[in-house]
């Protein structure tokens, strides 16, 4: 896989999205601010491929996914997924697109509905969107539980009867069910023991090839990301700062803060453990809903600058296919120009 | 399932057998005479002779076993000759009122009519109205219905029945003059008028009782719809491009349904018991009516088997509570 991308036909294309939830105060319940969960983004995911998108708590990762699939009524923006701009369609208009793009979530035990046994979890979306007959509809159900690996005995259980990792895998194949093409996965390995992430996350794959998925794969676990991922962007405080294939991200990352949040992820061996130098970040993250002026990352950045507390970078190619939003390479691109 | 129900109902068994005891005595320790209403010229020597022929004249116990007796045998005999005809209660002693010299179970059977009515309709409107009203207010959270709603609810959990019984019989029958304010209980549906009237002389105090059990349900239905509608399982059905209808409806209600049901199953027995306090404003002679002149007189016999009648649906309506819980939520089993 010595290119970066599996093709060249673009699935999602996301423009300028925002996603901004109000903040109401007082006795009037006047509304005095927002939240700017997502302020701004935009990338290509371009079929087959995965794109991973990792930052800290609460930077913004859930909320660009659920976004994404118009989940949340969004601010502003443009999404555009199999050609379809669904940036601003009403909702009961967007439940037939549904099928093409269907999402993975976090927490597999909340997000089944406890009352419905596995079989009725996977073949509602069949009942809401095709004219199965009842005996292809049970057909389809135990295929796709055979598909992600459960037992097809298990069909008239209840959710609570499972483990976490089973949990996830009938989360997967409800996603599965109507045959879309692109998958947000929403740290769906974050809930997980990490003997399980690695099946859960080989399984995704699997599926990946058999299927021809695309996914979005949402993550603060790097090493994770570094094994499913093609290429991958990184989020601070609602913004990417820093969008590249794996290869480069993992071996040259650009962005003080993809440095800062490479050099922390722990090595297995303590004598090089010893020898690492990490980044130590100062202070919290900014709020979202008052972000700091210029670069959102400059309360933070080890080699923040004059211009980053005044203008805020634009996203910079600085090589095919790499972009970073950060100062200290626009010096480098203009002087190279 | 049907090893828990039964292990229930044997347990349930000497639960109310102590609580049968417990009420016996602490009527036997209340203070009172049920001699005490009978004219000062009766002699002393007549009043100890009557006192006897009600029985008071054995010790403690006796009385509790006689009473035990005549509850769980002779009282169900006799229903089940009246049923079929048959005689098995023939010359045994029935549970005897002191204030009418008339078996209890008889004035039980006359009373509990009226009390179904009133009592038994204000609850099932109360139901049908607080459901929807309760799935509404939550799932558009603070919206002028939801307001409203909640003003409602606030002025119908807070305002005493006493005081809004009595506000709307000054309203409607004092100054209005719509409605009676006395309930007459020999009043007869024969025809339309007299149906009209019946409809008339209900509806104040089922109004004052529905409000009150609405606003309690509403506000239930209403929390558990709003802990379920965040739910990620609610996220996900829309993310499966399921119709709103289908989100709330099947998903949400049907979640939120097993703690309002268990609230509106254990609200049931205080039907029977009557609304005490309603039935006296508006005069309905119901069983919570009666009870409460009973206990005035000194009617041991009277307040002892209506409280435990009241025990024996507390107890049995708490099992039905348990085992819709069971049915409703997969995830409890009892065995």
């Amino acid at each position: 896989m010595l290119d970066d991308t599996k093709s060249d036909k673009i699935l999602v294309e996301v423009r300028d999205l925002k996603m901004h939830f109000p903040i109401h105060a007082g006795v009037l319940k006047k509304r005095v601010g927002e939240v700017k969960a997502v302020d701004g983004i935009g990338f290509d995911i371009y079929e087959g491929e995965t794109l991973g998108l990792v930052g800290e708590s609460g930077c913004g990762k859930s909320t660009a996914g659920r976004a994404i699939l118009r989940l949340y009524d969004i601010t502003e923006g443009s999404i555009k997924i199999d050609g379809h701009e669904i940036g601003a369609t009403p909702q009961p208009e967007l439940r037939k697109m549904r099928p093409t793009m269907q999402m993975v979530f976090q927490d597999p035990q909340a997000s089944l509905n406890p009352r419905m046994s596995v079989a009725a979890i996977i073949g509602e979306p069949l009942d809401e969107h095709t004219k199965l007959g009842k005996a292809e509809k049970r057909e389809k159900v135990l295929s796709l539980m055979d598909a992600v690996g459960l037992n097809r005995d298990f069909a008239n259980r209840y959710p609570h009867e499972f483990s976490g990792g089973q949990r996830q895998r009938i989360g997967i194949a409800r996603a599965l069910a109507l045959n879309p093409k692109f998958i947000v996965c929403d740290e769906p390995i974050a809930a997980l023991d990490v003997s399980i992430q690695a099946q859960v996350v080989n399984l995704l794959e699997d599926l990946q090839e058999e299927f021809g998925l695309t996914y979005l794969f949402i993550s603060h676990d790097l090493s994770m990301v570094r094994h499913i991922a093609d290429r991958v962007a990184v989020m601070y405080l609602g913004r990417i700062v820093e969008l590249a294939s794996r290869e480069t991200l993992f071996a040259d990352p650009k962005h003080p803060y993809t440095q800062a949040l490479l050099s922390a992820v722990p090595e297995p061996d303590p004598w090089l453990e010893e020898k690492v130098e990490r980044i130590l970040l100062e202070g919290d993250v900014p709020s979202p809903s008052n972000p700091p002026k210029g670069c959102n990352f400059c309360t933070r950045c080890p080699q923040v600058m004059e211009i980053c507390r005044e203008i805020d970078p634009l996203g910079q190619e600085i090589a095919p296919g790499h972009q970073v939003a950060c100062h200290l390479y626009k010096d480098t691109e203009e002087s190279a120009a | 399932m049907l090893h828990y129900t039964i292990r229930r109902l044997l347990l349930a068994i000497p639960t109310l057998l102590f609580i049968s005891l417990v009420i016996f005595l602490l009527l036997d320790l209340a203070p009172g005479d049920p001699m005490a209403s009978i004219p000062l010229t009766v002699p002393p020597e007549v009043k100890e002779r009557m006192r006897e022929a009600l029985g008071l004249g054995e010790p403690v116990h006796i009385r509790f076993l006689n009473w035990l007796y005549q509850f769980f045998i002779v009282e169900p005999q006799v229903a089940w000759d009246h049923i079929f005809g048959t005689d098995f209660s023939e010359g045994k002693q029935r549970i005897i009122s002191f204030q009418s010299r008339s078996p209890v179970m008889s004035v039980v059977a006359e009373r509990m009519p009226q009390t179904l009515w009133v009592v038994g309709l204000s609850y099932v409107f109360a139901t049908l109205i607080a459901v929807p009203i309760g799935i509404v207010s939550a799932y558009r959270q603070y919206s002028w219905f939801d307001q409203l709603g909640t003003f409602v609810s606030m002025i119908g959990f807070s305002i005493p029945t006493f005081f809004s019984g009595v506000l709307l019989i000054v309203i409607f029958s004092v100054t209005l003059g719509w409605f009676p304010s006395i309930y007459d209980t020999t009043h007869k549906v024969t025809d339309w008028p007299s149906f009209l009237f019946q409809i008339k002389q209900m509806a104040m105090p089922v109004f004052v009782l529905t409000l009150y059990n609405a606003a309690q349900v509403s506000r239930f239905m209403r929390a558990s719809m709003l802990d379920n509608l965040n739910q990620d399982y609610v996220r996900t059905a829309r993310a499966k491009g399921m119709s709103e209808k289908v989100v709330v409806l099947l998903h949400v209600l049907r979640n939120s349904m097993i703690p309002v049901v268990t609230v509106i199953a254990l609200g049931v027995p205080s039907i029977f018991g009557g609304a005490i306090i309603t039935e006296q404003v508006f005069q309905v002679n119901g069983l919570g009516q009666m009870l409460i002149t009973a206990i005035y007189a000194s009617d041991a016999p009277m307040v002892q088997t209506l409280t435990f009648i009241f025990a024996v649906l507390i107890v049995l309506f708490n099992l039905i509570a348990d085992i819709l819980y069971g049915i409703l939520d997969p995830r409890i089993r009892y065995d």
